[in-house]
C-alpha cells in the first residue's frame, strides 16, 4: 500500500512538474509569437543581449568540445570499419551521427551548463531579493519581462549553435580522415556532404529548437520556484541542470522515435 | 478604538478591508482583518515578528491571494478582479521593499525609468527628466548611473522609493523602511516619508516594528498580533491606550513565561510533524 501510494505520488508530482513547465513555456511562446501583434512588443534589446550570452559566448567551448567529439567518433568508427577495409566510410559515419544526434545533444548539454544554470541562478536570486515581487507590483509580468527574451534567444541560437557544432564535428572527423584514412581535406568534406540528406540536418535542427524550449522552461521555472534564502538559489541551479539534462534526453527520444516511425528512418 | 465592521466599503475610503483572511496551506495567517484607510493619511501597521503584518502588506499589493474577505482599493475589490484590472490598480500604487529590490543588472536611473518605459508612451528625454526629478526628491541627485551594488543600504532604500514614486502613485506602501539601517540613516528615511506626505498628500501605508519611527510618521496606527487587529486608532490615542496587549507592545514587555513555553512546545511538535529530518535535532534539544 505504502509503495503504490509512493509511486502514485511520484507520478503525479512528475506530471504536475511537466504541466508547470508547459504552462510557463506556453506563456513565453505566446509573448514571443502572439504578444507583439496584441500590443505587447518584444524586448529586442534584452533578447539580443541574451542571444549574445547564450550563443556567441558559447562558441569557443562548443567548438572545442564538438571538434573532439568528431575526432572521437572517427576513431571509434574506424576501429570497426578498418576490419572490413571500409575506412573511407568514416566520413559518412561521423557526418550522420553528428547531424542526427550528437550535434544537437552536445550543444544542448553545453548550453544547459552555461545558460540553463545561469537562468535559474539569475531568476532565483531575483526571487530571493524580492525583485520578482517588485516587477509584479509595478504591473510588469515577470514572464514577459524575464522569460520571453531568454526563450526567443534560445530558440534562435540553439539551431545556429547546432549547425556550428555539426561543422566542427565534421572537421574533427576530417582530422582523422586526413591523417589516417588517405583522405584529403576537400575529399573528406565532399564525402561528408554527399552522405547527408537535408532530412538528417533538419531533424537535428527541429530537435535543437525543442531542446531550447525545454532548457528555457526548466531553468526559468526552477528560478521562479526558488524558496527563501541564498542556499535555495544553489539548489534551484543544481535542479535546473539535472532536470534539463534528463528532459532533453526524453525529448530527444520522443522526437527521434517520431522521426523514425514517420519517415521510415 | 474598535474597528467598525461593515459589509460594504466606506465610499470615501482609499482602502477598506472587510473580514480579510489569508492562509498558507493549512495555516491561517490573518483571521479576519477589518479597517479603513482614508485618502491622504499615513497608517502604520505595527506588530511583532510573525504577527502577520508582512503578509497583510503583501496581500494589500496583490502579491498574496486572500482566502476570503474583501480588499477595496480605490472602490474596487482586488480580491475579485481580473489580473488586467489589478494591473490598472498597480499603476496607481508604489511599493518600497525591505531590501530595496532594485534590479541588480540595471543602473539606478534605469530602475526608476522602468515603470515609465513600460506603462507610458513618454519619450526617452522626458523619462530622463522625470528620473532626475524623482531621484532629486529622495536626495539622490547625480546617482543615475550608479549600479545598485555600489549604493549603501540607506541609499538603496531611497532609490527604491524613487522607483516607487515614478508613476506618481496615489498610495505608497513601505515594508520595514528602517530595517537594517543605523538610527541616523533610519531617521533620514522617516524624514523622507514625512516630506513626501507633505508634498504630495499621498496615502502612505508603512509596515514596521520600530516604535520611534512609527510614532513619528503615523496619523493612525493599527496593531496586529497573531493575525488579528488588536487595536486601531490615532497615534495619540494609541500612545495612551490602556489595553494590555497594546501596552505590552509599546512598553516592550516580554511574553509571559508560561504562554511562551506552551508556544514553544507547540512549535516543537508542529515541526516534528512537518519535517522528519529535524526530528533528531529536537530530541537532542529536549
Amino acid at each position: 500500500m505504502e509503495l503504490t501510494s509512493q509511486v502514485g505520488g511520484t507520478v503525479l508530482d512528475g506530471l504536475g512538474y511537466i504541466g508547470a513547465l508547459a504552462s510557463l513555456g506556453g506563456r513565453a511562446a505566446y509573448f514571443t509569437f502572439v504578444g507583439p501583434f496584441r500590443g505587447k512588443p518584444l524586448r529586442m534589446q534584452r533578447a539580443v543581449s541574451q542571444a549574445m550570452d547564450v550563443g556567441v559566448r558559447a562558441l569557443p567551448i562548443l567548438s572545442l568540445i564538438t571538434f573532439f567529439i568528431g575526432l572521437i567518433l572517427a576513431l571509434q568508427a574506424a576501429y570497426e570499419l578498418r576490419r572490413f577495409g571500409a575506412l573511407n566510410f568514416v566520413a559518412t559515419a561521423v557526418a550522420l551521427s553528428m547531424t542526427r544526434e550528437l550535434g544537437p545533444l552536445i550543444t544542448a548539454i553545453v548550453v544547459i551548463g552555461r545558460s540553463g544554470s545561469a537562468f535559474a541562478a539569475e531568476i532565483g536570486t531575483m526571487k530571493v531579493t524580492e525583485e520578482i515581487d517588485a516587477l509584479e507590483t509595478m504591473a510588469i509580468d515577470p514572464i514577459h519581462f524575464l522569460v520571453t527574451p531568454k526563450f526567443l534567444a534560445m530558440i534562435l541560437m540553439l539551431p545556429c549553435l547546432t549547425i556550428w557544432a555539426n561543422t566542427m564535428g565534421i572537421c574533427g572527423g576530417a582530422l582523422f580522415g586526413v591523417a589516417q584514412a588517405d583522405f584529403t581535406w576537400t575529399r573528406y568534406i565532399q564525402a561528408s556532404i554527399d552522405s547527408l540528406f537535408l532530412r538528417d540536418v533538419m531533424t537535428g535542427l527541429v530537435k535543437s529548437v525543442m531542446f531550447g524550449m525545454t532548457i528555457t522552461a526548466v531553468g526559468c521555472y526552477e528560478g521562479l520556484s526558488t524558496g527563501a534564502g541564498a542556499e535555495q538559489v544553489g539548489r534551484s541551479t543544481t535542479r535546473a541542470v539535472v532536470m534539463s539534462i534528463f528532459l532533453v534526453i526524453v525529448v530527444d527520444l520522443v522526437f527521434t522515435a517520431l522521426f523514425f516511425f514517420a519517415g521510415g528512418h | 478604538m474598535e474597528s467598525n465592521v461593515q459589509d460594504t466599503p466606506q465610499t470615501d475610503a482609499m482602502i477598506s478591508l472587510r473580514d480579510l483572511r489569508v492562509r498558507y496551506g493549512e495555516r491561517e495567517i490573518l483571521h479576519g482583518i477589518n479597517f479603513d484607510v482614508q485618502p491622504g493619511e499615513t497608517l502604520v501597521i505595527l506588530g511583532g515578528s510573525g504577527s502577520g503584518k508582512s503578509t497583510l502588506l503583501r496581500t494589500l499589493v496583490g502579491l498574496e491571494k486572500p482566502s476570503s474577505g474583501q480588499i477595496w482599493i480605490r472602490g474596487r475589490d482586488i480580491a475579485a478582479i481580473s489580473s488586467a484590472e489589478m494591473d490598472e490598480i498597480r499603476r496607481k500604487i508604489g511599493m518600497s521593499f525591505q531590501g530595496g529590490a532594485l534590479f541588480g543588472s540595471m543602473t539606478v536611473g534605469e530602475n526608476v525609468a522602468l515603470p515609465l518605459q513600460e506603462h507610458t508612451k513618454l519619450e526617452a528625454s522626458t523619462i530622463e527628466i522625470i528620473v532626475r526629478l524623482k531621484l532629486d526628491q529622495v536626495g539622490l541627485s547625480g546617482f543615475e548611473d550608479y549600479m545598485p551594488a555600489q549604493l549603501s543600504g540607506g541609499m538603496k532604500k531611497r532609490a527604491a522609493v524613487a522607483r516607487a514614486l515614478a508613476m506618481d502613485p496615489e498610495i505608497l506602501f513601505f515594508d520595514e523602511p528602517s530595517a537594517g539601517l543605523d538610527p541616523i540613516i533610519a531617521a533620514g528615511i522617516d524624514q523622507l516619508i514625512l516630506e513626501l506626505k507633505r508634498a504630495f498628500h499621498m496615502t502612505v501605508i508603512v509596515v514596521t516594528h520600530e516604535l520611534a519611527s512609527a510614532f513619528l510618521i503615523a496619523d493612525r496606527m493599527v496593531l496586529i498580533d497573531k493575525g488579528n487587529v488588536v487595536a486601531i486608532g490615532p497615534t495619540e490615542e494609541m500612545r495612551s491606550s490602556v489595553q494590555p496587549r497594546v501596552r505590552q507592545f509599546f512598553d516592550r514587555v516580554a511574553e509571559p513565561a508560561v504562554a511562551q513555553e506552551l508556544d514553544y512546545l507547540q512549535m516543537l511538535t508542529e515541526d516534528r510533524h512537518q519535517k522528519n529530518a529535524a526530528g533528531s535535532r529536537i530530541k537532542g534539544a529536549s
